[in-house]
């Protein structure tokens, strides 16, 4: 079976030998553009804004290039004081979140940071019934985890910390690929 | 024993930079402001519900202006990283990767390698390519086997009350404002958009998503 590249490459080159005289020996399959190299990490991201709330200053370059399946053994606990410092809908023993998350439950989800994503229906961050099953354009995230940090087990905690009241994008998103909207 | 002020300076300092830039604009020294900067992923039900989209963005908070001259860098690979056996580590990877003017993409495919190094997946027999969208013109869509794809610059789709945030932070403020104001309004990221028919990555249930930018 021909390889995406191949296929692909054909066709660029077929367009290309319109505009120039193959008068070489080359009997190979053009190669298409030169993509060899090993690249090399530098940035990762899972859910929103995870390595801006959650990790030190100083282990922020660290957490982009530790691989999920070994975040939450370098960092939920980590994660875990943060929180309990940074939030006091956390500082208490056996405080929760509104998914009924104590501090070490919630910071065990957060510490891996992927996006789960159902592959049977609606996607979203939150919408008052699914949980954390994507990310869509206008999901309201930041709201989302403000009010999971600071909102308590009711969502009614430090009502003015656990809600920016920046609820939507400032430009339309679009019903078609590619979905975002036209730049400013 | 650390005293409460320590204790408390630490959360201070976290959500600090929370407010230095939000979903993960700016989230790290190594990358803040460069071209490998991802700001944000996106995994949502396409308009075709048997297909999911990705979304990722990179280099934040383009004006107008600065998103005219904006541009992907050939020597920075964008992957979409899939693992559909929750163990957290891929099974299946989406590369993109620039080169004159197109974006070439790799994949739904399985990894020669997992992990912080990656080789272009060439080997892929699904994928495509497209010509990267000009600022100020209509984008360029192509379609293959199912899939679709996008690169280019779009409207940052985030949205925030950063500078308030700052405030509160700054202890200027003690709450938000109603309403509040899109500290994001008006700026522009560079894109790159998937969509994928479901059937390339999984029949049923869940997997965990997320993307990374790796430099050669």
């Amino acid at each position: 079976m021909k390889t995406l590249k191949i296929v692909l490459a054909t066709l660029v080159v077929s367009l290309a030998a319109f505009n120039c005289s193959n008068d070489d020996d080359n009997q190979s399959i053009t190669p298409g553009p030169d993509f060899s190299g090993t690249f090399t990490q530098e940035d990762q991201m899972g859910r929103p804004a995870v390595n801006t709330v959650f990790v030190a200053s100083a282990d922020k370059d660290m957490f982009n290039v530790t691989v999920p399946s070994n975040q939450d053994a370098a960092f939920q606990s980590k994660f875990q004081a943060n929180l309990m410092a940074l939030s006091p809908a956390f500082a208490n023993d056996g405080d929760m979140n509104a998914l009924g998350q104590d501090a070490a439950a919630f910071t065990g989800l957060l510490a891996t940071d992927v996006l789960n994503v159902s592959l049977d229906g609606t996607t979203t961050f939150y919408d008052g019934t699914n949980v954390l099953t994507g990310r869509a354009l206008a999901d309201d995230v930041i709201t989302v985890e403000l009010l999971l940090i600071f909102g308590g087990e009711d969502f009614m905690e430090n009502p003015g910390l656990s809600n920016d009241n920046v609820d939507a994008n400032d430009k339309a998103f679009l019903s078609s690929f590619p979905y975002l909207a036209s730049p400013h | 024993m650390k005293n409460l002020k320590v204790v408390l300076g630490i959360g201070v300092i976290a959500i600090a930079g929370f407010f230095i830039i939000a979903a993960d604009h700016i989230d790290a020294p190594a990358v803040q402001g460069g071209n490998s900067d991802i700001t944000d992923f996106y995994a949502f039900q396409g308009e075709n519900t048997d297909n999911l989209v990705f979304v990722a963005n990179l280099q934040g908070l383009l004006s107008p202006a600065m998103t005219d001259t904006a541009m992907f860098d050939e020597n920075v690979l964008v992957e979409f990283n899939i693992d559909t056996n929750n163990d957290f580590v891929e099974d299946l990877v989406i590369q993109a990767i620039p080169k004159d003017g197109k974006m070439w993409f790799f994949g739904p495919v399985a990894p020669s390698q997992t992990g912080l190094k990656s080789t272009i997946q060439t080997n892929a027999i699904t994928g495509g390519v497209v010509d990267i969208s000009a600022y100020g013109s209509s984008p360029k869509i192509t379609s293959n086997a199912g899939m679709s794809f996008f690169a280019g610059p779009r409207d940052d789709p985030f949205f925030m009350d950063f500078a308030q945030y700052s405030e509160i932070i700054a202890g200027n403020a003690s709450s938000f404002n109603t309403p509040g104001a899109d500290t994001f309004a008006g700026t522009n990221v560079m894109s790159i958009v998937v969509e994928v028919p479901k059937a390339m990555i999984g029949n049923s249930g869940s997997i965990n998503t997320w993307v990374e930018s790796k430099r050669k």
